[in-house]
């Protein structure tokens, strides 16, 4: 880069700080607010930072009945891990089977999942729950998994992805005797690693910040996920707030932290999903 | 022979085809196609305080629905936060995308900065903006900084008059948002062919306007609708930042009255009136309005993906 580019850059890059700055203002209220005291928080006098960080917040935090917060971390986290495997499975398995496997039915099976596709899902919440009572699943773990493992979206990207692989290798695998099923788990899925980890940070990310449909089905509180404990707690009658701000932290935590670990595949997810890949 | 060996080919894929496709058919088969339909009866049915279909009533709900003052003023309550928020997020996610595809130096730096939001649920997003960010009380934090300036606290969720909670409900999804449509818009600028701007420049174009507005725009077109598209339809669903930063169900709680999205407003039917068929009703006059704007906006802008 010459001098002159530089310079010109100059305001760009200003400008870019400045957003920046307004972007990060939420991650330090969290901070802040999580280790100060009630009255530091409250006080009409602002400090940026509280002089005596109260890490207490954190372990009174876990000891408060009100906000079962143990509960809600192992519930998201097992719905988030579940939800992740199985739609993973289940959408490579039905993707390569639309790419890669003639049969009759496949452009009737093709156009029912696109049709699924086009239905806006959080419109049709009133008669899943409906059926989700029926079966059974309200106040459930499973309840509150099932309909998120089955995506028509992933199983369409899947699809898209399997059908530019390379025809030749699984012809030379057909050769050496493998059946469909030891092309899929030993030739597509060992080479599927970038779709999957891309959609399933997606997956995982979109599971643990879920709020409507755990809300619906989690109506007891052992079953309530982080965010509907987060919820409650936010619309409780007696606000906490240092606790309140714990949480929250608690709470983002870990997806900050996969964020910041996983961010290529991220990055590369959200192209998929744009149809920029 | 070969008639032979080809019919058992076959007969193989098929199996095959179907034991691969059965689990995620099955899956969306009972969780989204037998809920429309179950859905779709419940609409015909007066379903009070049950799940079940049968007492058919016609169109009945549909009718209930669509003369009931409280959802159709929530109806317009969407399409207002669409008419805000949409355009906003594609200008702000377009301009930072163009300020970070050119910048010389942090560009990853940058590139993160905005995106990490993504990571952040709508519900911690709304505990901030509530209870910190646009806190009404003098600690919080926007009314700290206006408070330098000599600005007296403004209450910014609880009135209705000015309706500031617009800005906080629209700054809290632009913030979650814009950074997951800026990766889509670089993807799509990082795929327009430089020889494009190299032409434009010997041409005698400079950078600005002209080359934005006749090259880098055009080549965008179907990363634009795209961006659009998805944003529309995510817009129309907003539940979670109503629900947590203006309250739930009733109108007694928080001030859930000032703007109730359709979705609020249904849920409160359905789970707190436990009206399923006007809940479900509720549902498909929602769906068709997402159809019929999408439809308009591709009249006006295109569907994407068949130019280039």
């Amino acid at each position: 880069m010459n001098k002159r580019n530089a310079l010109t850059s100059l305001p760009r890059t200003a400008w870019l700080l400045f957003v920046a700055l307004l972007f990060l203002i939420p991650f330090y209220l969290i901070g802040r607010n999580s280790l100060m005291t009630d009255s530091e928080i409250t006080s009409p006098y602002w400090a940026w930072l509280s002089p005596r960080p109260q890490w207490s917040n954190f372990s009174a935090l876990f000891h408060d009945p009100a906000a079962p917060m143990l509960t809600g971390l192992a519930n998201s986290a097992i719905i988030a891990v579940v939800t992740l495997v199985f739609q993973m499975l289940f959408s490579s398995m039905a993707g390569y089977a639309l790419a890669r496997i003639p049969a009759r039915g496949r452009n009737v099976v093709f156009f029912l999942i696109l049709a699924t596709l086009m239905i806006p899902g959080a419109v049709t919440f009133v008669p899943t729950f409906a059926v989700m009572a029926y079966l059974g699943g309200v106040n459930t773990r499973w309840g509150i998994i099932a309909p998120g493992v089955f995506s028509a979206f992933s199983i369409f990207l899947f699809r898209q992805f399997y059908l530019r692989f390379p025809a030749e290798i699984e012809e030379a695998g057909r050769l050496d005797g493998l059946s469909y099923f030891g092309v899929y788990w030993r030739l597509l899925l060992p080479n599927s690693t970038n779709i999957i980890m891309a959609l399933g940070v997606l997956t995982f990310i979109a599971s643990w910040n879920a709020f409507l449909w755990p809300l619906v089905i989690g109506q007891d509180p052992s079953a309530w996920t982080v965010q509907v404990v987060l919820s409650t707690f936010l619309s409780s009658q007696k606000l906490n707030l240092p606790q309140l701000f714990a949480a929250a932290a608690v709470g983002v935590a870990p997806l900050v932290l996969v964020f910041l670990v996983m961010q290529r595949y991220i990055v590369e997810g959200a192209k998929f999903s744009g149809g920029k890949e | 022979m070969p008639i032979l060996q080809k019919s058992q080919a076959d007969r193989s894929a098929t199996f095959a085809f179907w034991a691969f496709v059965s689990p995620a058919l099955l899956g969306l088969t009972v969780f989204t196609l037998v809920p429309i339909v179950w859905g779709f009866l419940l609409s015909l049915s007066h379903a009070q305080n049950t799940i079940h279909p049968g007492h058919f009533i016609g169109f009945r709900n549909y009718a209930d629905l669509l003369t009931d003052e409280a959802f159709l003023k929530s109806l317009v309550t969407i399409v207002v936060f669409a008419v805000f928020i949409v355009p906003l997020t594609f200008a702000v996610s377009l301009g930072l995308a163009l300020l970070v595809n050119k910048v010389g130096w942090g560009r990853s730096f940058f590139r993160t900065v905005f995106f990490i939001p993504s990571a952040v649920s709508y519900v911690v997003a709304s505990l901030i903006w509530k209870v910190s960010l646009f806190n009404g009380l003098p600690f919080g934090f926007v009314n700290h900084l206006i408070g330098l300036f000599g600005v007296h606290p403004v209450a910014w969720i609880g009135t209705a008059h000015p309706p500031w909670y617009w800005l906080v409900l629209v700054t809290v999804r632009l913030w979650l948002q814009v950074g997951f449509f800026m990766i889509i818009f670089l993807a799509g600028l990082q795929e327009i062919p430089k020889s494009l701007y190299e032409a434009a420049s010997v041409d005698g174009a400079g950078p600005g306007w002209p080359v934005f507005r006749y090259i880098t725009l055009p080549q965008l077109k179907a990363t634009s609708v795209s961006v659009l598209l998805l944003n529309l339809i995510a817009a129309f669903q907003a539940f979670d930042e109503f629900y947590n930063i203006l309250g739930g169900s009733g109108a007694s709680i928080g001030n859930a009255s000032l703007a109730r999205p359709p979705l609020v407003y249904l849920y409160s039917l359905a789970l707190s009136n436990q009206d399923f068929g006007r809940g479900a009703a509720g549902g498909f006059i929602l769906t068709a309005l997402i159809f019929a704007v999408t439809l308009l906006q591709g009249r006006i802008f295109g569907f994407g993906g068949s130019e280039k």
